[in-house]
């Protein structure tokens, strides 16, 4: 079998695999030598090593890209765990519907949402991808297939939702969409002169606004610390005239030899982007593809960071703590200088996650991406950990490479009952790594 | 009507297609993953979207599954013709049945299958061919030339096709894709030439609609293909290509 080297989207993480690929749905897992173990691999946008298995192989997916059923009339649609989020957009939009929750990037695979329960902008209303998945298929190692949901094996579907595709292949998923009156949002961007007055706005913003997330500039420091712009939107109504801006899709070419996020370019472009909004409050209608998916504009834009790659540090801390806890956090990274262009803030709302793995809980969420500098960022994470630990917080597995095996069994309490469901022939890097002497 | 339709080229082909509201006839050996193609062609905005499961080298069935497609499509207006396999080239070097095999897949069944259908778009004076041929197919090279052979066969007798044809009203294309990143070539390293069969799939759409002869995708493969052909047989020689 074809050995290849499969990275992860920070850059810092790659590994020669053993290759396989799922050619159809009805294929099965293929056949692994004694000992060895395999993950199912989507389109690799997982920061860290959860979607890696070093000295092991790769299950790809990509090829399960097809559409199995769309009703039109109840927005109900069932395709291969394989199908980008992009292309489930382009579908559905035309037909008037929309994903009910959809992260920061549409170039990730269904099942990919599924295994790490995303969340996005509407946390509050919707909660994570999980919970509008209606029913899935599980296909494990010893060839049994079994369909899963809230309903049937349900104790299945809070493994596999937010699983890390540990329990096995997801092969197909049927999807409850919503309704939208069409592509345009109604942006509103409120600045925010520190992380006080966030708290304040982020509360107003979710009573009357679907979708609310802050950027902040991480650099800022006292009377200023977390001073940000809050971006808050509703889906809007089409506009007859308004014309589509084309998918622009420029690229990074290669990585510069080094990282062009540093302390200069981030001083600069945070100072910046702050003062650009000249008014305290801007009325925009923006396409969808530029409020969900600012980045996706400019593929490969991980390459900015060089060679050596770069971590995101997200994290939640749960509501009674949150306050206290965040300006500590946002403390201790303006103190050490490091940091990068997006700096985001988000409230998580009480809707309950459907995974056992689920990261998205009550409270506040802080991401940050750091170019990798080694040590000295290993030392910001430390204290950043601690604050985290005393606060009762999690780190996100779809975004680590690093976090201490004892921080995610704290974070994640259902690890253990989780472990019994993992299919025999699947282990993932970070599994072993965060599970590792406990 | 796509021939062929699981291959990684045809499909994407086939999804934009479908996806501007064409009716689909599709063709290809395995019968379950054509059912789940057909499934996403309709979902992907195909009005009718019918399939046949049919080995290309069973050339006793080509004529009434080509009457088939011609009735579930009312009169079938363009053709493409995608399947083939890619030769393991040292293995054909030790065996005469494998080679005759691979020339069989992958151009007898071609010549087979045209015959048929320029007789009846001849007759019908309409229509459009298009056939998936090769880069490999322009300079028979040492590392690949029974699946090169194979494909100068099919170039050449699209070339003659074309030129008898064109009197007729009838378009035929010959496709030349280079290194293309799918299922058939999993096994090779890929480098800055290769490309994705989406890409391809957009220049054979765009060549079926501008009744274009022979196009190489993408079309930096014509200059160093009149590269490669030009070499001097003597240089040639002494390149491992």
């Amino acid at each position: 079998m074809a050995s290849r080297l499969v990275a992860s989207w920070g850059n810092v993480f790659r590994a020669p695999h053993v290759v396989y690929d799922m050619r159809g749905r009805d294929d099965s897992i293929p056949t692994l030598p004694p000992g060895e173990t395999l993950l199912p691999f989507g389109n690799g946008r997982s920061y860290g090593d959860s979607c890696l298995n070093q000295g092991g192989a790769s299950l790809q997916m990509r090829a399960l890209d097809h559409f199995i059923r769309f009703d039109r009339d109840t927005g109900v649609l069932v395709c291969e765990a394989g199908v980008l989020l992009a292309d489930i957009l382009r579908l559905v939009i035309p037909a008037g519907w929309f994903l009910p929750a959809v992260p920061g990037t549409c170039y990730v695979t269904v099942g990919g949402a599924i295994a790490n329960d995303v969340h996005g902008k509407n946390h509050h209303r919707e909660g994570t991808f999980g919970r509008h998945v209606r029913q899935l298929e599980l296909l494990r190692s010893n060839g049994t297939r079994t369909v899963c949901s809230q309903a049937e094996n349900p104790a299945w579907f809070a493994a596999t939702v937010g699983g890390l595709g540990l329990t096995g292949v997801i092969t197909w998923a049927e999807l409850q969409l919503r309704r939208i009156p069409g592509p345009w949002l109604d942006v509103e961007s409120v600045r925010f002169a520190n992380v006080g007055e966030f708290f304040a706005l982020s509360e107003e913003s979710e009573r009357n606004f679907e979708y609310t997330v802050a950027w902040i500039d991480c650099l800022s420091r006292g009377k200023r610390l977390g001073r940000g712009i809050l971006q808050r939107a509703n889906h809007g109504q089409e506009r007859p005239r308004a014309v589509a801006p084309a998918e622009r899709n420029r690229s990074v070419p290669f990585p510069p030899p080094v990282s062009l996020v540093n302390g200069l370019s981030l001083r600069v472009f945070n100072t910046f982007h702050y003062h650009r909004q000249l008014t305290r409050r801007r009325r925009t209608r923006d396409y969808f593809r530029s409020f969900f998916f600012p980045l996706d504009g400019l593929l490969h834009w991980n390459r900015l960071y060089g060679p050596k790659g770069f971590y995101q540090y997200q994290c939640v801390v749960p509501t009674p703590h949150a306050r206290e806890a965040t300006v500590e956090l946002l403390e201790t990274i303006a103190r050490s200088g490091q940091g990068s262009f997006l700096a985001v803030l988000k409230g998580f709302g009480s809707v309950a996650s459907p995974g056992m793995l689920s990261f998205p809980r009550p409270g506040i969420t802080l991401a940050l991406d750091f170019p990798n500098k080694g040590p000295a960022l290993e030392r910001l994470f430390e204290s950043l950990d601690s604050i985290l630990t005393s606060a009762g917080g999690a780190l996100y597995p779809a975004k680590d490479g690093r976090m201490p095996g004892t921080l995610f069994r704290a974070g994640y309490p259902r690890w253990q009952e989780f472990s019994e469901y993992i299919d025999p022939a699947c282990s993932s890097s970070f599994w072993r790594r965060v599970t590792e002497g406990a | 009507m796509i021939i062929g339709a699981t291959s990684a080229i045809a499909e994407a082909t086939a999804r934009m297609l479908a996806e501007r509201g064409d009716a689909l006839y599709l063709v290809a050996r395995n019968e379950a993953r054509l059912a789940a193609i057909a499934a996403d062609l309709s979902v992907r905005g195909s009005p009718r979207v019918g399939c046949e499961a049919l080995d290309a080298n069973d050339f006793a069935a080509h004529e009434a599954m080509l009457a088939r497609a011609e009735s579930f499509l009312a009169g079938c207006d363009s053709v493409l013709i995608a399947h083939g396999t890619l030769s393991d080239q040292k293995a054909c070097e030790g065996s005469v049945e494998l080679t005759l095999q691979e020339l069989n897949t992958n151009a007898l069944s071609v010549v087979a299958l045209l015959t048929r259908i320029a007789n009846g778009m001849a007759q019908r004076r309409a229509g459009t061919i298009a056939v998936i041929s090769s880069v490999a197919g322009d300079r028979g090279r040492g590392s690949n030339y029974v699946y090169g052979s194979a494909k100068a066969l099919v170039t050449a007798f699209l070339s003659g096709l074309r030129q008898r044809l064109v009197k007729c009203g009838v378009t035929v294309v010959t496709i030349k894709p280079g290194f293309v990143d799918s299922p058939m070539t999993a096994a090779f390293a890929k480098g800055p030439l290769w490309a994705r069969p989406e890409r391809i799939a957009a220049g054979i759409v765009r060549a079926i609609d501008r009744h274009s002869g022979t196009v190489y995708l993408p079309g930096f493969w014509r200059p160093i293909m009149w590269v490669i052909r030009t070499i001097p047989e003597r240089v040639f020689l002494r390149l491992s290509l």
